[in-house]
């Protein structure tokens, strides 16, 4: 997928922040599943970036990149969920987060839109979840016939040491 | 005005503006004791600044005022409004007293008695409660009133300080807090990474419009990264300001007379690595007064002056900063090193005999290692000297001592003037790039290709055979794992010879780029476990590469050995004594001692046949490499052999040869040329021991003239190849630059700083052109430069700097100090076509 940043990011209404922005998820999808991070805490999203490996590093981590001189760290989704790597040739879309003012990048499949979801409509996590994504979602949310995992950021990120 | 009282100044007016803020929030909350507090502190601190300074006026009031808050503090008396009133009252008047001293440099005039007494008052008001309750409701009447009176009478002394308020007078420096500078150096560094990808993008493009206000930019970049620098610069002598009491209260405790001696307090540096090593400074210190010092009984016995002296001394060298710890104390104790050295396993009585005192003094530096027989209530407290080493070499520092028997132990720290911008060295391994901190870096050494060093394997340990020492390595791939199936083992690498203390080793890498100047930034949170890694940073291409930590790499490879217990069979070889030694070829020729000379002067070894050396004259002469080469025999009157061959060994410098005549070669072996002069010979420098046998040391130069009258006169002079004296002091840069000279039809001559080339000069020699590097030890390029301009038969020779760093800015100050040229260090092709130019001219002519 080329890259193309969610519009919605951009035009998204000045004010709108306060109540609703809570409620504002960016959806991305890891081997098909479609899944959520609130959009707060996302700083950039960008195309297929040259990553370079951190040797011994967790599997988890992918490298690191160079975001406008701030080097961020890439986190693979897949590894970290325990799914099977992406195919080869097809690179990944790096969704930017900040986490205790550190810049992370999670790796996904693809970037889908800015959704307002309803803290209410939030359902906990059906036993049918695969027990790879329950670790790491903070509930789900019906999206006509699809399910989108919200994923808990912060235990994503919660590697090394 | 003295600096001591500018400071209080600047202290108190800091402490007055919070002041005031405090008071009011203090009033709104009189539970609040945690502000109470902080006011209390103020007042009490300029109270007793004041005392000290002889201000009575202002002693006066601030007493008044802190008896006062103490009440409140120790809640014996409430707080009131009509108190905060009268607290804030006499903070005015501090005020104004400051502002007349500011303007004046002393205290003005004045009548504080009314204040003082309301304030006594006030005090004593918690005697009889209802005088208490009074006084709260009737104070702001009375102290308004109070003022009102009073106002006349400070009028005429207050009139001069507002009128010169932000006068003359004005303080010279503000105070800024710490965050914004180091903000400000995280937006400087940023910059310079950007300044070096456009640079980068430049580079490629010929003649680009915006060519020349990027100079400009870069030039701008590099004076605001230094004016920078410069705000996040301290005196040294900041970080020993608690010294001296320290010491003090220790010699008190010890019963010892101690005297510190703080020299070059005014060195400055940067204000992140002064907080890292105050605790290992302090440590020391603490160590010279208790573990160093004798009492003044000892001392007396001793036939030494009572009194101990420890000495402190901070200067600047090169990119660094060098402090010294000295203490004219009792020294090491070498043989109860030795024992506990034994005793605790880390080396055994036959390891520990072939190291000198200074390599047995090294291991206080090992964890655990304290050689103080008792635990005293100064030191033990399970800080050791590991420790101190340990914090040092984080910050890419190195710590290293010196100490003589009843003389004294002096500790020398060397560290990096500051941390955030360093020079590294890119290297690849696996495929991927990192940055190794050129701090550590020796030299590199090409291995696996043709002739050269090979990488040898002892049982599983690959090692290094430099120059007969056997150098430990670790091969980058490996440690990272980033090793590929189908490995070649011949295939060429190079080995980063690294130093970390007074231990060597080896990094093996598979390709060597350039050295950059980097911006250390730490890794990420989820990384700070790979301990092999110090940091990240961008490169001028943008990519990201991790930063190799060597104490790092030493201590995951377990070659630690100074820091960590845990060993491997690699901890026997890598301690081995690594001491700088000299190869030697040692000979026999004619009766008596065997004969040695210096490995590296000579060019070849050759068995000619006695057939082939042809007589000219009075001397001998073969056929050698397609000219005439004169022998000369060592011994005087050494018969030609009539038949077989005869051992020579080959001097040459390119163009000439000359062999000299040997009985038989020995052998090549490592010693220490400590060279004893008595009874010395001509063509003899002196004698050492070699392998167990008093052995003559030749003097090269002596048999050079005896083949050719005209070695040493240069080779120009018959109209030959141009001559260049290249000013290095990194062998490793020698190494690479000098072939490529040579190959380009130059003669070479090498020294290793400025004071070498200078001494040159002086003994007459004559040359060319002159290729020297920036930063180097006794001399530096620029001193050079400046000392060859200001006269001498080197005047008005061209000379080519070489330097790491190119830029604008680092070429204008070469050109100021008199070179003609800057090329960078790794541009060889810059440096011949240089050469050419610089020596055009004088064709010509």
């Amino acid at each position: 997928m080329p890259a193309s940043p969610s519009p919605s990011l951009e035009t998204r209404p000045a004010g709108a922040f306060s109540a609703d922005a809570a409620g504002m998820m960016l959806t991305l999808t890891v081997a098909g599943q479609l899944c959520g991070v609130q959009v707060l805490s996302v700083r950039d999203v960008l195309g297929v970036q040259v990553i370079t490996r951190i040797p011994l590093a967790p599997r988890e981590v992918a490298g690191s990149l160079n975001l406008r001189g701030r080097i961020v760290t890439a986190v693979d989704l897949r590894s970290r969920l325990g799914l099977s790597p992406r195919e080869a040739g097809k690179g990944a879309m790096s969704v930017v987060v900040e986490v205790g003012g550190e810049l992370y990048s999670l790796l996904a499949d693809q970037v889908g839109e800015v959704l307002s979801l309803d803290a209410g409509e939030r359902s906990p996590n059906p036993p049918t979840l695969d027990v790879s994504w329950r670790e790491f979602s903070l509930g789900v949310h019906r999206q006509g016939d699809r399910l989108l995992v919200l994923l808990d950021v912060e235990r994503l990120l919660e590697l090394g040491a | 005005m003295d600096d001591l009282l500018a400071d209080f100044l600047t202290e108190t007016n800091e402490g007055l503006a919070s002041l005031d803020a405090a008071l009011l929030q203090l009033e709104r909350n009189p539970a609040n004791s945690a502000v109470l507090s902080e006011v209390f502190r103020t007042v009490h601190t300029i109270k007793g600044t004041c005392g000290f300074l002889g201000l009575p006026r202002l002693e006066g009031v601030a007493h008044a005022a802190e008896n006062v808050l103490g009440l409140w503090r120790d809640g014996t008396l409430p707080v009131t409004r009509g108190g905060v009133t009268l607290i804030l009252s006499a903070a005015d008047r501090i005020k104004q007293i400051v502002a007349g001293l500011e303007a004046m440099g002393s205290e003005p005039a004045g009548d504080d008695a009314p204040l003082k007494a309301a304030l006594d008052a006030a005090a004593a008001g918690e005697a009889p409660p209802k005088a208490a309750v009074q006084a709260e409701a009737r104070a702001p009447v009375a102290m308004e009133a109070l003022i009102a009176a009073e106002a006349p009478a400070a009028a005429p002394p207050d009139a001069a300080p507002e009128i010169s308020a932000g006068g003359v007078n004005a303080p010279q420096t503000i105070r800024v807090a710490v965050d914004v500078l180091e903000d400000l150096m995280v937006l400087v560094s940023e910059l310079v990474l950007t300044r070096n990808q456009l640079l980068q993008l430049a580079r490629s493009e010929e003649n680009a419009a915006f060519a020349v206000p990027l100079q400009r930019l870069s030039q701008i970049t590099s004076d605001l990264q230094d004016g920078v620098m410069k705000t996040r610069m301290q005196p040294i002598g900041n970080a020993w300001a608690k010294l001296p009491r320290l010491v003090r209260d220790l010699s008190n405790d010890l019963g010892k007379r101690i005297e510190l001696d703080m020299r070059g307090a005014d060195t400055e540096l940067d204000r992140q690595v002064m907080e890292l090593i105050k605790d290992p400074l302090t440590h020391m210190v603490r160590n010279s007064a208790d573990h160093g010092l004798e009492t003044p009984e000892q001392r007396r016995a001793g036939g030494k002056s009572e009194t101990g002296r420890i000495l402190l001394n901070a200067f600047h060298e090169g990119g660094h900063i060098v402090l010294e710890i000295g203490d004219d104390g009792r020294g090491l104790n070498t043989e109860r090193i030795k024992a506990k050295v034994v005793a605790q396993g880390l080396a055994t009585e036959a390891e520990l005999a072939t190291m000198s005192d200074r390599e047995i003094h090294r291991f206080i530096f090992r964890a655990g290692f304290s050689t103080a027989a008792e635990v005293t209530s100064v030191s033990g407290r399970g800080v050791g000297m590991d420790v101190v080493k340990t914090n040092i070499e984080r910050i890419g520092g190195i710590v290293d001592l010196r100490s003589r028997e009843h003389r004294g132990t002096t500790f020398t720290i060397k560290i990096p003037l500051t941390l955030a911008i360093a020079a590294a060295l890119i290297v690849e391994a696996g495929g991927e790039r990192f940055a190794i901190p050129q701090a550590g870096v020796l030299e590199l050494v090409r291995v696996g290709s043709g002739d050269g060093p090979k990488v040898e394997l002892i049982k599983e340990a690959p090692v290094l055979r430099l120059r007969d020492q056997l150098l430990p390595l670790i091969p980058l791939k490996r440690l990272l794992r980033l090793e590929t199936e189908a490995e070649k083992p011949d295939a060429e690498s190079f080995v980063v010879v690294t130093q970390l203390g007074s231990q060597l080793f080896g990094i093996v890498v598979d390709r060597v780029f350039d050295t950059e100047e980097i911006v250390v930034k730490p890794v990420a949170p989820i990384l700070r476990h790979i301990t092999i890694f110090s940091g990240n940073t961008i490169l001028g291409d943008g990519s990201v590469i991790m930063i190799l930590d060597p104490s790092g790499i030493a201590r995951a490879t377990g070659l630690g050995v100074e820091t960590a217990a845990d060993n491997g069979a690699m901890q026997a070889q890598s301690s081995r004594h690594l001491g700088r030694h000299t190869s030697l070829l040692l000979f026999r020729a004619g009766e008596g001692a065997p004969k040695a000379v210096p490995l590296s002067l000579v060019a070849r070894l050759e068995n000619l046949e006695a057939a082939r050396i042809e007589r000219a004259g009075d001397s001998l002469v073969v056929q050698y490499r397609g000219s005439l080469m004169p022998l000369v025999p060592l011994h005087g009157l050494m018969a030609l052999p009539e038949a077989g061959s005869q051992a020579v060994l080959v001097f040459g410098d390119g163009v000439r040869a000359m062999g000299l005549m040997v009985d038989e070669i020995l052998d090549v072996v490592d010693a220490s040329l400590d060279m004893d002069t008595a009874g010395v010979r001509p063509g003899f420098l002196g004698s050492c021991v070699v392998a167990g046998k008093v052995t003559e040391i030749l003097d090269t130069a002596f048999w050079l003239k005896r083949g050719q009258a005209d070695w040493f006169e240069p080779a120009t002079a018959g109209g030959g190849r141009p001559s260049v004296l290249i000013v290095e002091d990194s062998g490793f840069f020698r190494n690479l630059i000098v072939p490529s000279v040579i190959a380009a039809g130059f003669d070479v001559t090498t020294v290793v700083n400025g004071r070498e080339a200078l001494r040159l000069r002086d003994a007459g020699e004559r040359f060319d052109v002159i290729v020297s590097d920036i930063n180097m030890p006794e001399l530096d390029g620029f001193g050079l430069a400046r000392a060859v301009r200001e006269g001498g038969i080197w005047a008005d020779l061209p000379m080519i700097a070489l330097s790491g760093r190119s830029e604008p800015r680092d070429v204008e100050r070469g050109r100021a100090a008199g070179f003609s040229d800057y090329i960078a260090k790794f541009d060889r092709e810059a440096l011949l076509t240089s050469l050419q130019q610089c020596l055009q001219p004088a064709l010509v002519r």
